[in-house]
């Protein structure tokens, strides 16, 4: 029998303007990181609705990694100071609540730093493979 | 015992009622029981005097009636606000949910409301309650008359009162209290220092206890959207009842997350949770968390302020940061 190896699924909220440019860029120069981390691209990171979250943990996802511009760099001028605040609000929250805090990341990557969007990815990766699969904002039915 | 009788509310309403001020009251009447009283809206002086109710058991925060009282009229609605609404009152009109001059707020001082469902744990078929400022008599159907010490009626919100100060009134009766010292973070501070399985395990068992009435969004003052993502059948989440683990938890969180900054800490949501869920430990979670991140802020403390989550600074700190800090 065949055991099939747990990699974890991981959803990377990128904004449009930094952090996409910077998952190509990664890609332009061969730089590996995992398969399983699906990026979804967003204008601004700011765009990233807390229910997207629950909504990514609903659907399956081991890890939730939303990546934006430095702050000060935003292309709407202040929209990722919003974010700072509202993910540090909702992951202190999910923390409470005893969902794992390792599983949910903020990082910023501007479109220069496709190294880093790769080193980032490998580490939130291995991290989230280390606890193993979500199990406590998963829903059964959205099991395959 | 309220430290303001019932006949000095009534004698200032029928007497606002009477020069005109206001053409209707937001006041209580008698329910099914004696722990319970509905709210009504009172016309005349006739069913003032019959039917009007000021006891223990008149906890509900009735800021978020204003928003569709003042709505049928253009002329002015008396109400009565203790020390703790008036925060949500100030709240209500920061977000500009009603018309100021339409409302004449009456500030009554508070000694703490009753918690229904503490005097139906200690007692059975109560027949009446009689509060004499330490004890309450409970008198019964079947054990006759039982005596509870007041402290052990109260709710959390009131053992841990958090203002007797009202920040919006017209008129004020008795005396000004203060902003009061509180223990109201212990028990979030006592969840943070678990384990997150402990944590975890705690709000299982609380959430799983979840019907979905939806009784603490009606109830919130802070939740008056016209639409609310809960009732709408496009949001993929307006289920009447928690289909599972995630949901229970989803709507929790999604709920308290909304009312993050808005939130005053009235304590409404746990008062009429039919399944006595500490919801207020959620809300207090985000209001500790936002004092220490953000510096101290109290919603509704003063009308026009700016929530800390529709705001930032340059410095904030990260999110990484948040989540350790937050556990300290």
């Amino acid at each position: 029998m065949q055991v099939k190896e747990y990699k974890p699924l991981i959803v990377a909220f990128c904004c449009n303007w930094c952090s996409y440019a910077g998952a190509d860029l990664a890609g332009n120069n061969r730089l590996n990181y995992p398969a399983d981390v699906k990026i979804i691209r967003v204008p601004c990171s700011c765009r990233v609705n807390p229910m997207f979250i629950l909504r990514a943990f609903q659907r399956g996802a081991d890890g939730v990694i939303i990546c934006g511009c430095h702050p000060g760099d935003c292309h709407y001028t202040s929209g990722n100071y919003y974010t700072r605040r509202r993910m540090a609000l909702l992951f202190s929250m999910l923390d409470y609540l005893g969902i794992e805090r390792e599983r949910t990341r903020v990082e910023w990557v501007s479109a220069a730093e496709g190294a880093k969007f790769a080193a980032t990815m490998n580490d939130f990766a291995e991290k989230v493979a280390s606890l193993g699969e979500n199990k406590r904002l998963e829903d059964l039915r959205c099991k395959k | 015992m309220q430290e303001i009788t019932r006949d000095i509310l009534l004698e200032r309403a029928e007497a606002l009622l009477a020069d005109g001020t206001v053409d209707r009251v937001l006041g209580w009447k008698k329910g099914e029981f004696a722990y319970d009283v509905t709210p009504a809206v009172f016309t005349t002086a006739d069913e003032l005097r019959a039917e009007f109710v000021w006891n223990d058991f008149c906890g509900a925060n009735f800021s978020k009636y204003l928003i569709k009282e003042t709505a049928k009229k253009d002329t002015k609605v008396l109400v009565f606000l203790k020390s703790c609404d008036t925060y949500s009152f100030n709240q209500l009109l920061t977000e500009h949910r009603f018309d100021r001059e339409k409302v004449y707020v009456i500030g009554v001082p508070c000694n703490g409301m009753l918690d229904p469902k503490k005097v139906k744990d200690k007692a059975e078929s109560v027949l009446s309650v009689t509060d004499n400022g330490t004890e309450v008599a409970i008198e019964t159907l079947y054990d006759g008359i039982v005596t509870v010490a007041r402290d052990e009626l109260l709710p959390d919100r009131c053992l841990n009162c958090k203002s007797k100060k009202h920040v919006a009134y017209d008129e004020l009766l008795g005396t000004e209290g203060d902003v009061v010292a509180n223990a109201r973070f212990d028990e979030v501070a006592r969840l943070e220092a678990m384990t997150p399985d402990e944590r975890f395990a705690f709000w299982q068992n609380e959430l799983s206890r979840c019907i979905r009435c939806n009784a603490c969004r009606d109830v919130c003052p802070a939740c008056t959207c016209e639409k609310c993502v809960f009732d709408n059948p496009n949001s993929g989440v307006d289920n009447k009842a928690p289909a599972n683990e995630f949901e229970e938890k989803m709507f929790h969180i999604i709920r308290a997350f909304h009312v993050a900054g808005r939130c005053t800490d009235c304590g409404e949501c746990s008062r009429v949770c039919p399944q006595s869920i500490p919801l207020h430990l959620l809300n207090r979670k985000f209001i500790k968390d936002i004092d220490e991140f953000y510096g101290e802020y109290q919603a509704g403390a003063e009308a026009g302020s700016r929530a800390p989550i529709v705001n930032y600074d340059l410095n904030d700190l990260e999110a990484s940061e948040a989540v350790e800090r937050g556990n300290e």
